[in-house]
């Protein structure tokens, strides 16, 4: 075989091996999807939204309250990490200072690095040891740190992409910078950020590690935020290692339940963004 | 306006959480060992005082001692009794409740084999040990003639964590194999010469499941609950004994005549003819002081129950707990009274 | 005289700032710096937590803790070697398995594949990443273990078996499988960005290549991948980071051993993964101390890759991916 011919041929067999490559990737996702939607599809029922866990060997039980805990916590981290994140990230694109801004910068990198177990370790210190007890507070808590640096990362990206001659515009017009800041650059950047914040809020909804020892879990409703909670990961987590076939359906059918939210707010969200939705300042 | 939103709602789903009947919510946590029957119990009392919950978390003995000594549980759950040690550094001291009595089965799979293998303490050490490694090795199939076995591979499964299942396990064969004893010892988590640890009961009993060719030492509801194989062991006596309730509360029967004040009692390799040698108590450990009265109401009413009520539910398939001897049963109930 | 220009300088010193604050510029200043100090703060404090609750740790065992090798809560004797090397052995086989992977997936849709495809493509991979650990750990567990157990450890066993590392029992879980669950997780990473860092190479560059005659595969590894070589390693320095830290889907998968073992289908533990298993259940102060004292070294191993992928990605987007042509 002449040289050309050689070279001809290792062009189409890398050049096809990375097609192959890409339809591996791209076809692990659609396993991924079809095998939670077969084997979740078959287990998710009215039960599941309704009632509560029932004891090992029975039928018939629910994940009620592992759905609203889940939403409870990311709920409670949602109302700490977005204005922590939004006002923060507000400062360093508006206000920030060199050192104050790299000092910030760079503590909010670290903590976004931080191992989600070791953030679980954290809250344990700080919420779970003092309280003297397990609760959606100390997971919210732990859901929370995970949440801030996104937020603070996508505020700052998305107010520093806002052209120059906007402020100025306003400025010119006797606006205090405060008010350009409210009126015309947030809403500006309203689009994007809101997008961050959203895809922010699916990543920690599924996140399992922070509440294994600061929630902990719950058969049945928890009645005040100081009390353990389940969660959606937590629960898909203690009944896939289960021994029982009826256990084996719920965290099927709870891996579903949140795939399908963590994926359709991804979607929505890159939508979002991609359409051009402007939100009106609410 | 979006964050005032966000507020009411969460305002707004606390409050409405707490209305649901003003119940009394009890924080338990331990052993998963004896969690087939708990779950079970807890579920039926609250059927029967809709206004107690109490929430057990399935953790492992040594995560139930630890978080009442942490003081994070209103009560635990072990499958071995607390040591002076620990006993010191709770706060309030903590009583010890025997619920049930329970088995330690050796549970495997190898669909090839319809017959139940037979063990002894020699035998299961060595294969935890790693130095009986596949399934036709001599030493088994000494034990079990005319059994045919295959030469897979023996996959070794022991808890990963705390485990008063191990304790109970490791326990036995301490007693029986004077190897194991210096070797390995009896403890919640010893240094296992090899295999591959699981979380709970649950966890355990989910790999034998479904992987040919492991073993693994699980509570016996969950054998019965997941249809799945479990071996005959021999006793002290030199009998080949099944886990059953039977031969269960045989093993308890020196104990019950002779049960100490404080209930810490071991009774892996008790001697009788029908006793199976990995059996145990397992145990509810109740502070002897709860500041707040009406957990303590809700809890003492619930210790009461189980020794009558609860009790007659234990037998019950698939979960074949034996139930307390009478006795015991009777000891326990005067010790609720003293629970402050 | 002195004493009333003092007061009066300090009346019209307060009234400037009793104006300056009613202006609201200033309030919005202070009120973001708060939040923003907050968020320093807050990291600052989990740093000091995590180096103070390991103390204890720290003072009996020492640099010792690295390298011991018992796990020994009844004694309390603690070495996180096993742990180590778990997280190292499974984060470098899964990067051995997703490099050339992602890499490869990245050429296709930087190159090869036209805007439509590239860009459906590139969003459903970017969904890959936003998938739960959990559920990766559900799927591993009813889908790859079985398959490893049954077909690919006693095929890796036949075929190689006289390498030490394919020798033991077919347990399924262990390091290969965690190894492998780690691959397709951080694939998305390495995928998305490297995919960035080969489209900003500059036309003329693949031109040029071409125009001298190399096939379209020798242009782009010879020439457009050296390019973009900066940002193409920050995206595996990121990827390696996540595996490092990955918790639940290692932990459903590892065995949960804690020893060192040769063999890839050995079972084994990783320090993310031995912390969610035993730190509700710690049984004394000391394990605790013990396991924080992992968390830290875990954070400091994650901290340096994720440090050197920043310096990369960042080193490609102000050099635009250039070394002198």
């Amino acid at each position: 075989m002449n040289r050309l011919r050689y070279r001809k041929f290792v062009n189409s067999v890398m050049l096809g091996m990375t097609g192959i490559f890409t339809v591996f990737t791209v076809a692990v996702l659609f396993l991924i999807l079809g095998y939670l939607v077969y084997n979740g599809g078959k287990s998710v029922d009215w039960n599941f939204f309704t009632k509560l866990p029932a004891p090992p060997g029975e039928t018939g039980g629910g994940m009620a309250n592992a759905i609203v805990g889940s939403a409870i916590m990311v709920g409670l981290a949602a109302l700490i990490g977005i204005p922590v994140g939004f006002l923060g990230g507000i400062y360093l694109a508006e206000f920030g200072g060199k050192t104050v801004g790299f000092a910030v910068r760079y503590t909010a990198d670290l903590l976004n690095g931080v191992p989600s177990i070791v953030i679980g370790i954290f809250a344990w210190t700080v919420i779970v040891v003092p309280m003297k007890g397990f609760s959606a507070l100390a997971g919210g808590f732990a859901l929370s740190l995970m949440l801030i640096p996104i937020a603070l990362r996508t505020t700052e990206q998305f107010l520093l992409n806002v052209p120059r001659s906007l402020r100025e515009g306003a400025l010119a017009l006797g606006a205090p910078k405060w008010r350009v800041i409210s009126s015309v650059v947030v809403p500006a950047a309203s689009k994007g950020i809101l997008t961050g914040m959203i895809l922010g809020i699916a990543r920690i909804a599924g996140e399992t590690a922070p509440l294994l020892f600061t929630a902990l879990g719950n058969q049945f409703w928890a009645h005040s935020l100081n009390e353990p909670t389940n969660s959606l990961p937590v629960v898909i987590y203690t009944h896939a290692i289960a021994p029982y076939d009826e256990w084996h359906r719920q965290a099927w059918a709870a891996g579903l339940v949140l795939l399908g939210m963590v994926l359709l707010t991804n979607v929505a969200a890159r939508w979002i963004l991609a359409r051009g939705i402007t939100v009106q300042k609410g | 306006m979006k964050k005032w939103n966000t507020l009411l709602l969460a305002a707004l789903a606390g409050i409405g959480l707490s209305g649901v009947a003003a119940a009394q919510a009890i924080n338990a946590a331990g052993a998963t060992f004896p969690y087939p029957i708990y779950s079970r119990w807890f579920d039926a009392y609250h059927k029967a005082h809709p206004s107690i919950e109490i929430n057990y978390q399935s953790i492992g003995s040594g995560g139930g001692i630890t978080q009442l000594k942490a003081g994070t549980v209103d009560f635990a759950a072990s499958d071995r009794p607390m040591t002076d040690e620990e006993i010191k550094e709770c706060k309030y001291r903590p009583l010890h409740f025997p619920t049930v009595l329970g088995a330690v089965v050796i549970a495997y799979n190898l669909p090839s084999v319809k017959v139940d293998l037979k063990f002894d303490a020699q035998l299961i050490a060595d294969i935890y040990m790693m130095k009986v490694k596949k399934w036709n090795d001599p030493e088994i199939t000494k034990l079990n003639p005319g059994v045919k076995m295959p030469s897979t591979d023996i996959l070794v499964i022991h808890r990963s964590e705390g485990s008063g299942t191990t304790f109970i396990f490791t326990d036995f064969l301490s007693k029986t194999v004077p190897e194991w004893k210096s070797k390995v010892g009896a403890d919640q988590q010893p240094k296992w010469p090899g295999g591959l640890g699981e979380k709970g009961n649950e966890a355990v009993a989910g790999y034998v499941k479904q992987t040919e060719g492991a073993i693994g030492y699980v509570e016996l509801a969950y054998v019965l609950q997941n249809h799945m194989q479990s071996g005959i062991v021999k006793n002290g006596a030199g009998h080949f004994v099944r886990p059953t309730i039977d031969t269960v509360t045989a093993a308890a029967a020196g104990a019950a005549k002779s049960m100490p004040a404080d209930f810490r009692v071991s009774i892996t390799d008790a001697p009788g003819a029908d006793a199976y040698p990995i059996s145990s108590f397992t145990w509810m450990l109740i502070p002897s002081t709860i500041p707040d009265a009406n957990k303590k109401t809700a809890i003492t009413g619930f210790l009461e129950w189980m020794l009558t009520e609860g009790q007659k539910i234990a037998p019950e398939a698939p979960l074949y707990y034996a139930p307390l001897p009478a006795n015991v049963a009777a000891k326990e109930k005067a010790q609720i009274k003293l629970v402050k | 005289m002195a004493a009333t220009a003092i007061a009066a300088g300090k009346s019209r010193k307060s009234r400037n700032l009793f104006v300056a604050l009613r202006g609201g510029d200033e309030i919005a200043h202070l009120i973001t710096l708060v939040f923003a100090a907050s968020v320093f703060l807050v990291t600052v404090f989990l740093v000091w937590e995590l180096w103070v609750h390991s103390a204890p740790s720290r003072h009996k065992f020492g640099l010792g803790f690295l390298t011991g090798t018992d796990w020994d809560p009844v004694q309390e004797i603690f070495g996180a070697l096993p742990y180590i090397y778990g997280t190292v052995i499974t984060s470098v086989l899964a990067m051995i398995v997703a490099i050339p992977l992602g890499v490869g997936a990245a050429v296709f849709l930087a190159e090869l594949a036209p805007t439509g495809i590239s860009n459906t493509c590139t969003f459903m991979v970017e969904l890959l990443a936003a998938i739960p650990s959990v559920i990766y750990g559900l799927l591993a567990l009813f889908t790859l273990v079985p398959l490893l157990r049954s077909y690919g450890e006693p095929f890796l066993k036949a075929s190689l078996g006289f390498l030490p590392f394919f020798t033991g029992p077919s347990f399924g879980v262990g390091y290969l499988a965690a190894g492998l669950i780690l691959a397709i997780m951080t694939l998305p990473y390495i995928i998305s960005i490297s995919r960035e860092a080969l489209l900003e190479v500059p036309r003329d560059q693949r031109e040029a290549a071409l125009a001298l005659g190399a096939t379209k595969w020798e242009a782009t590894s010879q020439v457009v991948v050296p390019f973009a070589r900066l940002g193409i390693f920050g995206s595996i320095f990121l990827a390696l980071a996540r595996a490092l830290g990955e918790t639940m889907a290692v932990t459903m998968v590892i065995g949960n051993d804690p020893s060192i073992h040769m063999s890839l289908l050995a079972p084994g533990h990783t320090i993310a993964a031995v912390i969610a298993n035993e730190f509700a259940e710690a049984s004394s102060a000391m394990q605790i101390s013990a396991l924080i004292e992992m968390g830290l070294v875990l954070f400091l191993i994650t901290i340096i890759i994720n440090a050197l992928a920043r310096l990369l990605v960042i080193a490609t987007s102000r050099k635009g991916t250039a070394h002198a042509a």
